[in-house]
């Protein structure tokens, strides 16, 4: 039989489209069903974040990086206040270190919390998102008890933290992660066994190893075709070295090693792999220690420049800084892990069919804000 | 390995590509744009090195008349070590030779350096702009850049500084 072709065809997914995630217009183009090329359109939420960091203070970075990535702000500010702390050679007190871990762990949490979410929603199951929405809730209510902000938090300072945890903060993060645990079976059990998902997932959008690599791809998108490499083990920064966790990577269970399947088992593996740090570091919470003490009362870096990077949820969250000795920035550069995992997505979505294609950007997990930046 | 033991490897391999920097203030290595194409891809392949992963481009307008730079964060996963590679280009006429086909991440790193500076990669299969709108006049993050009073009849707000 012979394969009858017809005309291609051009359609426009986005920009205001439910499965796209923020504002992305994607040019696919189609023969029938099956997708040939797409020419992802971003920059509609181009806010010049790089041209803004010129013109303020080093300090009014951080409120800024928190909305560049608005799913996981803790982490994204925690990856700019370590490259200043290091370029300025500031050591923050203890305590500080373990609470910004915990806060970028549970932000961790929250975040995939809404990736898996979203990337059963873009596939049609509904209810699956809505119990991971309610726990994603319960620690955003952690956090708002912390700092009074639900999702951009301005919480991570250089030297330090905006405010120290409040009174009975510990106790709470542990009933969360008590309750929180067995939770996750209960996702697995609605959705990542569940036979309509394995089918829309397994075998599609594969993306080998050594694509991902030459792509950029990095976090839970690469760990899911295999390589185990995560900054916090790989080239640890704060105090990650203190704490027992393993890497998981994609192994091919229901289909083959980097498939859309893999990308979701990696961050629910991810997520008991981030509820083990949280416990280690609650029991290690030094009680004493002020967190505004290392706090500099001018931030100033030396001339020079510096390249630091970070385990964001996404992935490597790099930073390029260059300072001339004053107290604006010169230079700052962000490295942002979705914008490398977009690019990927022409080369991994070719030859499927166009509802695929839904299924493999909501398995990239991307975030619009920190594409365009 | 450290950027010194690369330079003098690269300095051998490609005489002329490095440039000797008489006080290195920073730990980098400068090349000159002209065989870039080749040291890129000797970066990569050679067994020693194996630089399989591009992790930033970065473009800096040093203000003035100084060159502005194109700065390149390598690292490898095999044998964990990176280096820093910076060509600086003339603001005149800014080129520079594309290495998005070594790694294929370039392609869009470089549209992104092309869109804020206007340093064109030659060889690049489809450079655009990537973030701003394709008739946006100027290059923004260039140090003498002046932002339009208007565009398309729209106010463009100032910036207070």
């Amino acid at each position: 039989m012979s394969i009858i072709r017809g005309e291609e065809m051009v359609l426009n997914i986005g920009p205001q489209h439910p499965s796209t995630h923020g504002v992305l217009r994607l040019k696919v183009k189609t023969d029938g069903e099956i997708v040939s090329e797409i020419t992802p359109v971003i920059g509609y939420l181009h806010r010049c974040f790089e041209k803004h960091c010129e013109n303020i203070t080093y300090e009014q970075v951080i409120p800024y990086t928190d909305r560049c990535d608005y799913i996981a702000a803790m982490n994204n500010s925690f990856g700019y206040v370590i490259a200043i702390e290091e370029m300025m050679d500031i050591h923050v007190p203890e305590r500080v270190e373990y609470i910004r871990v915990i806060m970028a762990e549970l932000n961790r949490i929250a975040s995939h919390l809404l990736a898996l979410g979203t990337n059963g929603l873009d596939i049609g199951a509904f209810t699956p998102f809505l119990y991971m929405f309610r726990d994603r809730e319960y620690i955003l209510d952690l956090f708002e008890t912390v700092c009074g902000a639900r999702l951009l938090y301005n919480y991570m300072w250089v030297g330090g933290l905006s405010h120290d945890l409040p009174v009975g903060f510990v106790e709470a993060a542990y009933k969360f992660l008590d309750n929180f645990e067995p939770q996750i079976d209960e996702y697995n059990n609605l959705l990542m066994y569940n036979k309509i998902f394995v089918e829309r997932t397994a075998d599609v959008g594969v993306l080998p190893a050594d694509v991902a690599i030459n792509y950029g791809v990095s976090g839970p998108n690469l760990r899911g075709s295999g390589v185990k490499w995560d900054l916090r083990k790989n080239e640890p920064y704060s105090i990650y070295d203190r704490f027992e966790f393993d890497i998981p990577v994609g192994e091919g269970i229901m289909g083959s090693v980097g498939d859309c399947w893999d990308r979701y088992w990696v961050r629910i593996q991810e997520m008991r792999e981030s509820v083990k740090i949280v416990r280690q570091a609650l029991k290690q919470l030094p009680s004493e220690g002020d967190i505004h003490e290392a706090i500099p009362r001018k931030i100033r870096p030396p001339k020079g420049s510096i390249y630091k990077r970070t385990e964001s949820p996404r992935g490597d969250l790099g930073y390029y800084i260059v300072s001339d000795g004053k107290p604006k920035p010169f230079r700052v550069k962000m490295r942002s892990p979705a914008f490398t995992a977009m690019s990927v997505l022409d080369e991994i979505s070719r030859g499927w069919m166009l509802s695929d294609v839904l299924a493999i950007l909501g398995s990239l997990d991307i975030v619009l804000g920190e594409i365009d930046r | 390995m450290i950027n010194e033991q690369v330079a003098q490897k690269l300095e051998t391999q490609f005489p002329g590509a490095v440039i000797v920097q008489e006080e290195p203030v920073e730990d980098c290595i400068m090349l000159t744009s002209d065989q870039w194409q080749d040291v890129a891809k000797f970066l990569r392949d050679d067994p020693e090195l194996k630089f399989d992963s591009l992790q930033c481009i970065t473009g800096v307008d040093l203000g003035d008349e100084n060159p502005m730079d194109v700065r390149y964060n390598l690292h490898s996963m095999s044998l964990l070590h990176k280096i820093e590679i910076r060509i600086p280009v003339k603001k005149d006429n800014p080129t520079i030779p594309s290495i998005e086909k070594i790694w294929r991440i370039g392609d869009w790193f470089e549209r992104e350096v092309y869109d804020m500076y206007g340093i064109r990669f030659e060889g690049h299969r489809d450079l655009r702009r990537m973030l701003l709108p394709e008739d946006w006049e100027g290059w923004p993050l260039r140090k003498d850049y002046e932002t339009p009073q208007t565009y398309h009849g729209m106010v463009v707000p100032k910036v207070k500084s």
